[in-house]
């Protein structure tokens, strides 16, 4: 019974972050909602016992991506949109067919699967050390793809934040 | 003996037998948490004043010493002052964000002296992955830090406010890399087991506190230097150095928003001396087995004060860090001291199966050596990264 | 070695610490207003007028030559003459001020009035508590106010005090001994038979 209130309320928390990150105007707003929708999500995974998952997703998506996504709207011109605005576009009557095609798609595709028919597992234990030893044996082929692909993503950012002109040099003699 | 030790546990479990059998958890998580509430608060009282003094005794001067014997009572008079001032909030700052951001700072630290051991049997929380849930507690500050420089609507707290992140986040790795080689010898993310596997004794009753292996002692350096920067301490305090940018991105705040962030930093920097005194020196344990009769939190204490003792030295002794200055010194000193000191654990974890007499002495100078050496060419290499002697255009 | 200076920073300020509890060069603060520090000899503040005696206003050393309100560069002396004359210390009859004022919120410490003064009467105090709550009269120093024995001269300026005494002393002397070398000077013979 507590568990269902638990959850009711850490859903429509992350929902209403999630939602509101959509349609405040401010978009500086807009990423600290989506922290917040951050933040609901990390509780819903501790809430069903995945300790691991729920702790890094704090600190890897509050810690980390949010402020990776406000340094992007501030570095870039984003918070100079004009709060004034609305934040439907002209044309949002193109867009409801296609919401709704895109939802009967989740929705069927959910509904069909054979996981809503298994009993939901009693007591289970992920602890970190097992994941260990999964990431370490059995997915230690997608785990070096993933080093593979962020090494070349931060060398990446080195050489993009590396270009300053070489020739100014000389020419300040 | 047992029952000094145990005191507070019993206090706890006296005040909860009253409650009725339905809200005893919750009656005891509350009691938990107003004794937290009620022992770091002060704490950050009484370390506030004693900051003050120490600093002025190294300055060769008295500290605050009006108010109440030898200044004591200094921090009811700072209270005081912080809560009668009055709330300035900008007129083009965006109201909610500015209010949301003391909260936003304060509330995660509190969280995260939750799964601190303060003694036997006194940790709040006993999680298997505490020490996760600690990084994930603290990671989720920094965003306050965002919200206060960017709601005040100042360019100047906004330019001190993306500094406090970019300091903080470059900091972050060492911090978290330098824990890394305490979990892989203790073999568990639990604060608990890491206290416990420190509470052994070896020869002359020296009790095995990871301070005391070449990796421990590198990797509590490492630990302290990286909490320094988080916390915002000098030498790292560019963020809020008073002459540099007034106050970064507290120069709107006034009042008792300020006294929260002040507050928050206090708060963030015990939260990771206790971090400290539990992975590397030992946590509740004793320094030599014949001192166990001494209560568990009173040892955790002693070493909690000597590490605030130390920070405050510090900060007396030290001259503030450029900013560039600051995020060489994380990217191209401490994080690749971390990963070698990942390394030389493991070395030392290997070499454990050495069954030589002569063993211990040569295993300590071969992992030390094996630290040793990279510091002191990286530290070349960070000295020589400084810009070149400058060329003065008009002055030949 | 890396970081050597950062330990010899440290035990510089350990040894600050812990000297402060028991040496007295590694703490140095005097902590006013309960321990004051002495101030040497030739500090100076605002002026004072002289006087030798037990009495102010009889034993004052002034004479209202006016010469220290010409030269005064701000201008914060003000005298008026008495009509009244007094004998001084050799028991020559001089003038006396009736009005010495001093305006000490514009006096500028410069020390001038004490350079010109040729009779030794007016000298530089070194008091700095002169804070008032009275806006208007509160730093404006009258003739009582400002007149200080010679006892308190000569503590706070020793060595001028005493060269000052042992001059005056010297020519009291002399007037003494010209006054008695007068008295008993051969009177002039009886003229026989009146002036020539």
């Amino acid at each position: 019974m507590l568990n269902e209130i638990a959850f009711l309320l850490l859903a429509s928390l992350t929902l209403a972050g999630a939602v509101a990150a959509m349609m405040l105007r401010n978009l500086v707003h807009c990423a600290l909602c989506a922290a917040g929708a951050f933040a609901g999500l990390a509780a819903l995974y501790l809430q069903l016992n995945a300790e691991f998952a729920g702790f890094a997703q704090l600190l890897v998506y509050v810690g980390a991506v949010a402020i990776l996504i406000v340094f992007t709207i501030l570095l870039t011109r984003g918070a100079e949109i004009q709060p004034g605005g609305t934040t439907a576009s002209p044309s949002w009557w193109m867009g409801v067919p296609v919401g709704a095609l895109v939802a009967a798609c989740l929705v069927g595709s959910i509904m069909s699967s054979p996981s809503l028919l298994r009993l939901p597992s009693q007591n289970v234990q992920a602890p970190v050390k097992s994941i260990g030893e999964q990431l370490m044996t059995q997915y230690i082929m997608p785990l070096e793809a993933i080093g593979l692909l962020l090494t070349a993503a931060l060398l990446g950012a080195v050489v993009i934040a590396m270009r300053e002109p070489p020739k100014s040099e000389p020419a300040a003699r | 003996m047992s029952g000094l030790d145990q005191i507070f546990v019993g206090i706890g479990h006296g005040l909860a037998g009253w409650a009725p059998a339905s809200v005893r958890p919750l009656v005891a998580a509350v009691l938990e948490i107003a004794g937290i509430m009620a022992v770091f608060g002060s704490c950050f009282a009484l370390t506030t004043i004693v900051e003050r003094k120490v600093l002025g005794r190294m300055q060769n001067r008295y500290g605050p010493n009006r108010v109440g014997p030898c200044g004591l009572l200094q921090p009811l008079a700072d209270g005081i002052k912080m809560l009668t001032k009055e709330d300035i909030v900008p007129f083009s700052a965006d109201k909610t964000v500015h209010f949301l951001a003391p909260l936003a700072l304060t509330v995660p630290v509190w969280l995260a002296f939750a799964v601190l051991p303060f003694g036997r049997n006194m940790s709040a929380i006993e999680l298997n992955s505490g020490i996760l849930f600690f990084f994930a507690i603290g990671s989720a500050s920094e965003l306050a830090v965002f919200m206060a420089g960017w709601s005040s609507q100042n360019k100047y707290s906004l330019v001190g406010a993306m500094r406090a992140i970019a300091q903080m986040i470059s900091y972050e790795v060492p911090l978290v890399l330098s824990t890394v080689p305490v979990l892989m010898l203790a073999g568990s993310l639990s604060l608990n087991d890491i206290v416990a596997a420190q509470g052994t004794y070896t020869f002359g009753g020296l009790a095995r506190w990871n301070v005391f292996t070449p990796w421990g002692l590198a990797g509590l350096l490492l630990f302290l230097i990286a909490a320094t920067a988080e916390s915002n301490r000098s030498p790292f305090d560019l963020p809020e150095g008073e002459s540099e940018i007034i106050a970064g991105f507290l120069t709107e705040y006034s009042g008792f928003k300020y006294a929260l962030f002040f507050l928050g930093e206090y708060l963030g920097l015990f939260a990771l001396t206790g971090l400290a005194v539990t992975l590397f020196l030992g946590g509740w344990h004793a320094p030599f087995q014949w001192l166990e009769w001494a209560p568990s939190w009173l040892w955790f204490g002693i070493k909690f004060g000597a590490l605030i003792f130390l920070f405050i030295w510090v900060r007396a002794t030290l001259p503030r860090l450029r900013l560039d200055q600051l995020l060489n010194f994380s990217w191209r000193f401490l994080t690749p001291l971390s990963l070698i000191n990942l390394l030389v654990a493991a070395a030392w974890y290997w070499t454990g199966a050495w069954k030589s007499a002569a063993a211990p002495p040569v295993r300590w100078l071969l992992c030390a050596a094996l630290i040793a050496l990279p510091y002191h060419w990286l530290g070349q290499a960070l000295r020589g990264a400084s810009p070149p002697p400058r060329k003065y255009n008009y002055a030949e | 070695m890396n970081g050597a200076g950062i330990i010899k920073g440290m035990i510089e300020t350990a040894r600050n610490f812990a000297g402060s509890y028991h040496d007295s060069k590694r703490l140095t603060t005097v902590q006013y207003p309960e321990e004051k520090l002495a101030p040497v000899e030739n500090a100076r503040t605002i002026p004072f007028l002289v006087y030798d005696g037990g009495d102010a206003m009889p034993g004052l050393r002034c004479t209202a030559c006016m010469i220290c309100e010409k030269e005064c560069p701000p201008q914060c002396i003000y005298i008026v003459k008495d009509q009244v004359k007094k004998p001084d210390f050799v028991g020559k009859m001089q003038m006396q001020p009736k009005v010495f004022d001093i305006d000490i919120s514009v006096c500028m410490s410069c020390g001038i009035c004490v350079e010109v003064c040729p009779f030794d009467a007016i000298k530089m105090d070194q008091v700095f508590e002169l804070s008032t709550n009275d806006r208007f009269g509160g730093l404006l120093l009258n003739k009582t106010q400002l007149a200080k024995p010679n006892e308190y001269f000569n503590k706070l300026h020793k060595t001028e005090a005493s060269e000052i005494d042992a001059r005056r002393i010297e020519e009291k002397q002399k007037a003494e001994a010209a006054a008695a070398a007068k008295a008993a000077a051969p009177k002039p013979p009886a003229a026989p038979g009146g002036a020539k």
